[in-house]
């Protein structure tokens, strides 16, 4: 047995870790595979698999992650290759074109940072990074993403779910709503200022959304910290919702009692509303969102495939929207 | 476009007189044809070898567009160009860049129905139908198609110079609704920079045709 040290805290591997999810993954192949001496061992073969963590790209500083438990947080989706999550990324703060944030977002200084927790909270409080990463356990979850532009990812990101941070602040009875805004420093982003959005880039979520398990406050991907161009230091990760949602590089959560006007929203609210869920019933008023382009795996030639409702998280997270009219709260 | 049979022959600079036996060579042509198709070349190796980035498609069919818009310019490019340096044999290459033009644009249409919408004729009836700057792209590939059909001699002989010559100017509509088109595509993130420096270029190539127009009605005395 070895560990892995990480700024001098001793982690069990995780692949030492039988997670829930690599526990019932084994029991379902032992379903599948019977119960005979062969099945047996297949099983355990399989189970090893299911362990095995994808190979860290060994592009930046080591984030480990134990494989979360969460039911929805483990899609055994291939990841997308590292190459393209992170040449291809919308954040506007670095340029417009998806090629632009990866050659431009060197410039972000993501240490040393902070995270002010402000508003209708009992405990405000403003946290350091390393005060925020050792708040709880991380967790790695393979998650989908899915851009408003009709295009998704794979992604294993390494955090923990919101809902940790949010219950040691004490929400007062007050706040409905969570606002994430974002950094825009026009001395390190060269295209804050820009009159694409207003800056900064506002996000945010019903109170009982940001509680959900699935939404995950993360500060990694890969195996590793977050490159700068997909939200260093630290981001929000709404897997059922389009990308946007996701605001990257947080420098303020705020609690809120009314619905915090976001950024897409102020800049054409026909087009992008407050919940943008994933929804292969509603179109953008420009194009379908029946269909999406898998990067890194679909073929150049290969068909698009369908959009999942809520992005395919439609069993953990239906039950937010029960009786809401989503054509109407798109 | 303007044909060429009218104009006065230009007193010719001993530079020029230099050019012109280069452009009559009778290898212009043929390698001019080959610089045409180096931009499709170069996007069949990058798809091959894997180097249009994360997402190909998207990539071939903005290449492709960026292409037909660039063969535009350069088609109606050749006319003030071969005016102002007094090279009346550059018009012989102008019809093989408009057929480029039309080529690339094809493509461009290709890469959308194909690789964005599977082929499948419903959908993309619908996107056309949804989306006003894909509406303004097809009917700019439809207007040049007449122009395409009637490029080579006997369809000229066939209309006549002067009607030839009015369908032709259907070309202006067409650099205008591409543009329109490359606006359009832009607007949604509000990313003007390209859209401007293509717009100046049509701006200069549709101005000198005005400025020659007037100049020439000048000097005959007016109608």
């Amino acid at each position: 047995m070895h560990f892995l040290s990480h700024r001098g805290v001793l982690h069990t591997p995780s692949s030492e870790i039988t997670s829930r999810a690599a526990y019932d993954g084994r029991r379902d192949m032992l379903k599948l595979l019977g119960t005979g001496a062969a099945g047996a061992t297949l099983a355990a073969w399989a189970a090893r698999d299911a362990r095995a963590q994808p190979a860290r790209p060994g592009k930046l500083a080591p984030l480990p992650g134990a494989r979360t438990a969460l039911s929805g947080g483990m899609t055994m989706e291939k990841p997308t290759p590292y190459a393209d999550a992170t040449s291809y990324n919308n954040f506007y703060e670095f340029g417009t074109d998806k090629a632009d944030p990866a050659q431009n977002a060197h410039t972000l200084k993501t240490r040393p940072w902070t995270v002010a927790i402000e508003g209708e909270v009992k405990k405000p409080k403003v946290f350091d990074l390393d005060e925020l990463l050792k708040l709880s356990p991380l967790e790695e979850r393979i998650y989908r993403l899915r851009c408003v532009e009709g295009w998704s990812m794979v992604i294993p990101w390494v955090g923990y779910s919101l809902a940790e941070l949010i219950k040691r602040v004490e929400p007062t009875g007050n706040a409905k709503y969570v606002e994430f805004v974002t950094l825009a420093d026009p001395k390190t982003m060269p295209f804050v200022g820009s009159r694409v959005l207003e800056w900064p880039y506002v996000e945010g979520l019903r109170l009982d959304e940001a509680m959900h398990p699935l939404t995950l406050l993360a500060f990694g991907m890969y195996g590793e910290v977050l490159p700068n161009q997909n939200g260093a230091p630290v981001r929000a990760v709404v897997p059922w919702k389009y990308g946007f949602k996701s605001g990257k590089s947080i420098v303020k959560i705020r609690f809120t009692d009314k619905q915090p006007p976001t950024s897409w929203v102020k800049s054409a609210s026909q087009e992008y509303g407050f919940f943008s869920n994933v929804n292969p019933a509603v179109d953008h008023p420009r194009w379908s969102q029946a269909t999406e382009r898998r990067i890194g795996e679909d073929g150049l030639f290969a068909k698009k495939r369908p959009t999942l409702m809520f992005n395919g998280y439609e069993p953990q997270v239906g039950q937010l929207y029960a009786g809401m009219d989503l054509k109407k709260f798109y | 476009m303007d044909s060429t049979a009218s104009l006065p022959a230009p007193a010719a600079s001993p530079r020029a007189q230099r050019i012109r036996p280069v452009l009559l060579h009778p290898v212009i042509k043929p390698l001019l044809f080959a610089l045409c198709l180096l931009p499709l070349a170069w996007l069949i190796y990058g798809a091959a070898a894997d180097l249009l980035g994360a997402n190909p498609a998207e990539k071939l069919v903005r290449a492709t567009g960026d292409w037909t818009l660039r063969f535009l310019c350069i088609t109606l490019a050749v006319t003030p160009l071969r005016r102002w340096a007094k090279q009346p044999a550059l018009a012989r290459l102008r019809r093989m860049l408009g057929l480029f033009t039309f080529f690339y644009g094809c493509l461009h249409f290709l890469c959308y129905a194909w690789l964005d919408m599977g082929f499948v004729f419903d959908d993309i009836v619908r996107d056309i139908a949804k989306r006003p700057f894909i509406l303004v792209g097809t009917s700019a590939l439809l207007l040049m198609t007449p122009l395409a059909l009637t490029s080579f001699n006997r369809a000229i002989k066939a209309l006549g110079a002067a009607r030839w010559q009015a369908l032709h100017r259907a070309v202006y509509a067409v650099v205008l609704l591409g543009l329109l088109h490359f606006f359009w595509m832009r607007s949604a993130k509000h990313n003007y920079a390209e859209v401007a420096v293509y717009a100046a270029i049509v701006a200069l190539l549709l101005g000198s045709r005005l400025v020659s127009a007037f100049g020439s009605r000048r000097r005959s005395g007016g109608r």
